[in-house]
C-alpha cells in the first residue's frame, strides 16, 4: 500500500486516545508507544485483507502484549476491518474490543494474548506451522520489554532459533517502563540486543522507534533477514505514551491510567495540529 | 500390551492419515512410547526440550494455524506446571489442543512425590471448556484415540503409561460422553475411571459374596460428567461410591457430588485424602493411599450402611 504512514500513525493515535478517552481509563502508555510500527505492518508491510481476514497464507501480527489492543484496534479500524465507532465501545461490557486481544471476538486479530510470554510462543508455533505449510507468511510479533522478564520468552526464543523460523520477525517495544517502574531498577533485562544475539537471532537495534522511517527501514531491513535461518527481532527505542507530553510525563504510572474524555479531545487535537 | 504402546501406534494411525496431526513433547518421547516415531514423522513431531509453558503456547499456536495439537510430558507436568498456558492459550483462546499427561497419581511410582499428579483433574476441570478422558484399557483407549483427535476443542488425557488388564470386550465403541455400565446391580453404584476399574470388578465379586449387588460404572470422561447415567443409576440404587487414582478433592468424587448436589443421596470415595505421594512401587503405594479392593469393598459397605 501507498500511504502517508506518518499521517496514519497519527490517526491510530488519535483514534487509541479517543477510545481510552472514552472510557476514562485504559493501557495508554504501552499502546501510544506502537503506533508507528502498526502503521508500517498494517499499512505497508502485512500481505492482508481486511475483507478476507482469514485468508490463507496471510501474514499475521500476534501482539503478546496484549493491552495494547486499543492500539490494534485503532491500526485495524483504519485498515477497514470494522467501523471506527466500534472503537467507542472498548471495554464496555459486551464489547467486542476487549482489553486485551481476543481472537475469537475481533475480526483481524490472529491470536488471543494478554498472559505475558504466551503469545510470543503462540507466535513461534505460528512461524512453524507456515513454515510446515510452505504458504510464505511471515509472521510479526510484539513483545513488552518488561514482559522479557518472562522465562517463556526465552524458551520460545531458543526454540525458534533452533528451528531456523526465519519467517519470524519479532519487535520488542522498548519503552524501558513496566507497571512498578523503570525496567531497569525492576529487573534489568539489558543488554538486550546481545541477549538475543546469544540466542542465535538477527537483532535490529532501531534508534528511535517512534520514527516512522526508522521503523519503515527497520522492517525493510528485517525482511532480508527472510532466508538467514534465523528469526529477527527488532528492538524499538520508543517512548511509553509517545505523543502526549503530559502522559509521557507520568512515567511508568502511565501503564493503565486515567484520562477524562476532554483530556483525550485536547491531546487529539494538539497531535492533528502538529501534523 | 502397554497402554503408551497403544497410544503410540494410534498416534502414528492418526498421523499418517492427516499431516496435520503433530505432536509436541518436552523432553519425555521416550517415556510416553512416542520416540521412535520421529524418524517416520520428521514433519509432524517436535521436541521442545525441557520447556513445557513453550510447548503448550507453541501448540496453541500451531492450532491457530490449522493443525490438530497434541502435547505429552508427565501428568505433573502436562497440568499443574503449565496451568495458565492451558487455561489461556488453549482453552480461553479456543484452540484445538489435546494435552496427554502420562503416569497420573501413584502410577508414577519410582519417581515419587515430585512427580505423583494426586491433582491434575482438579487442576484442569475447573478450567472452562476442557474435556477431562482417563482411559481404562487398551481396548477403550484404541476405539478413543480416533474420537478424541476429531473432537474439535481442548482435551485432557491422562493416560496410565504400562500394561492394563483388560476390562471392555472385543467390538467396545467408545462413546467419549457416555459412561460405561460394567455391571448392573441393584444396592449401591460404583463410580469408577482410570486403573482403578479392575479393582471395582473385583470388589463387586466379594460385595455380591456379602450380599451387596454394586452397580459398576466407568467414568471414562470426568468432564463434562455424563449426569443422564449417573443420576439414573444412583436414584435407582440409592447409595454412590466413587473411585479414582487422583485426590478426592477435584476429580472424580467432586465430578460426581456436584452431579448429586440436588439428590440425598450419600456418597462416600476411595480415593487419595488430600495427602501428597512418595516414592514406592505400585503395591506398596495402592496400601500406603488406600487405592485397594480391600479398601473398596469396606467404603462400599460404610455407604450403604448410610442409605
Amino acid at each position: 500500500m501507498d500511504c502517508d504512514l506518518k499521517a496514519i500513525s497519527r490517526d491510530i493515535r488519535c483514534d487509541t486516545l479517543a477510545a481510552i478517552g472514552h472510557l476514562g481509563v485504559g493501557h495508554l502508555g504501552g499502546s501510544l508507544s506502537l503506533a508507528e510500527l502498526l502503521a508500517v505492518l498494517y499499512f505497508k508491510e502485512m500481505h492482508i485483507d481486511p475483507k478476507n481476514p482469514k485468508m490463507p497464507g496471510r501474514d499475521r501480527l500476534i501482539c503478546s502484549k496484549g493491552h495494547a489492543g486499543p492500539a490494534i484496534y485503532a491500526a485495524l479500524a483504519n485498515r477497514g476491518y470494522f467501523e471506527k465507532e466500534l472503537l467507542m465501545t472498548l471495554n464496555q461490557g459486551g464489547t467486542r474490543l476487549p482489553s486485551h486481544c481476543d481472537s475469537n471476538l475481533t475480526v483481524g486479530i490472529d491470536m488471543t494474548t494478554g498472559s505475558l510470554g504466551q503469545g510470543f510462543s503462540c507466535a513461534v508455533g505460528a512461524a512453524l506451522g507456515s513454515k510446515l505449510e510452505e504458504d510464505g507468511a511471515t509472521i510479526y510479533t510484539i513483545i513488552g520489554d518488561g514482559e522479557t522478564q518472562e522465562g517463556q520468552i526465552w524458551e520460545a526464543a531458543m526454540f525458534a532459533a533452533a528451528k531456523k523460523l526465519d519467517n519470524l520477525i519479532a519487535f520488542t517495544d522498548r519503552n524501558k517502563l513496566q507497571l512498578d517502574g523503570p525496567v531497569s531498577q525492576v529487573n534489568d533485562i539489558s543488554p538486550l540486543a546481545e541477549k538475543w544475539a546469544a540466542f542465535g537471532w538477527n537483532v535490529i537495534d532501531v534508534e528511535d522507534g517512534n520514527d516512522v522511517d526508522q521503523v519503515e527501514a527497520a522492517v525493510a531491513h528485517a525482511k532480508l533477514g527472510r532466508d538467514s535461518e534465523r528469526p529477527t527481532m527488532v528492538i524499538l527505542n520508543t517512548r511509553k505514551g509517545c505523543g502526549v507530553p503530559w502522559i509521557e510525563e507520568l512515567g511508568a504510572a502511565n501503564h493503565n491510567t486515567n484520562i477524562t474524555e476532554e483530556q483525550a479531545l485536547a491531546a487529539i487535537a494538539a497531535i492533528r495540529g502538529e501534523g | 500390551m502397554e497402554m503408551r504402546a497403544v497410544y503410540a501406534e494410534c498416534l502414528a494411525q492418526l498421523m499418517e492419515q492427516d499431516r496435520h496431526v503433530v505432536v509436541l513433547d518436552a523432553d519425555l518421547a521416550r517415556a510416553s512410547g512416542t520416540l521412535k516415531l520421529y524418524e517416520r514423522f520428521p514433519r509432524q513431531m517436535f521436541d521442545c526440550g525441557i520447556a513445557e509453558q513453550n510447548m503448550a503456547s507453541i501448540a496453541a499456536g500451531l492450532s491457530s494455524y490449522g493443525f490438530k495439537p497434541w502435547i505429552e510430558s508427565f501428568a505433573p507436568f502436562a497440568t499443574r506446571r503449565i496451568c495458565d498456558q492451558i487455561a489461556i492459550s488453549i482453552c480461553y483462546a479456543k484452540q484445538n489442543v489435546k494435552i496427554v499427561g502420562t503416569d497420573p497419581g501413584i502410577s508414577a511410582e519410582l519417581n515419587g512425590g515430585t512427580h505423583m499428579s494426586m491433582e491434575d483433574m482438579g487442576v484442569v476441570r475447573s478450567i472452562p471448556g476442557m474435556v477431562i478422558y482417563e482411559p481404562v484399557d487398551e481396548r477403550q483407549l484404541r476405539a478413543a484415540m480416533p474420537v478424541l483427535n476429531a473432537y474439535v476443542g481442548p482435551v485432557y488425557i491422562r493416560l496410565f503409561r504400562k500394561a492394563q488388564p483388560d476390562v471392555f470386550p472385543e467390538g467396545y465403541k467408545f462413546d467419549l460422553f457416555k459412561a460405561n455400565l460394567l455391571r448392573e446391580g441393584k444396592d449401591l453404584s460404583i463410580f469408577v475411571t482410570g486403573m482403578m476399574t479392575k479393582d471395582c470388578l473385583d470388589a463387586a465379586r466379594i460385595l455380591l459374596e456379602k450380599g451387596i449387588d454394586a452397580e459398576i460404572i466407568n467414568v471414562h470422561t470426568i468432564k463434562p460428567v455424563d449426569r443422564e447415567t449417573v443420576l439414573a443409576s444412583a436414584r435407582k440404587t440409592g447409595a454412590v461410591l466413587t473411585v479414582e487414582n487422583h485426590n478426592v478433592i477435584g476429580g472424580l468424587h467432586s465430578a460426581i457430588l456436584e452431579t448429586l448436589a440436588r439428590e440425598k443421596i450419600p456418597a462416600m470415595a476411595v480415593g487419595v485424602q488430600d495427602r501428597f505421594g512418595e516414592v514406592g512401587k505400585l503395591p506398596y503405594l495402592r496400601e500406603a493411599v488406600g487405592l485397594t479392593v480391600e479398601n473398596i469393598v469396606a467404603t462400599a459397605e460404610e455407604a450403604i450402611k448410610l442409605k
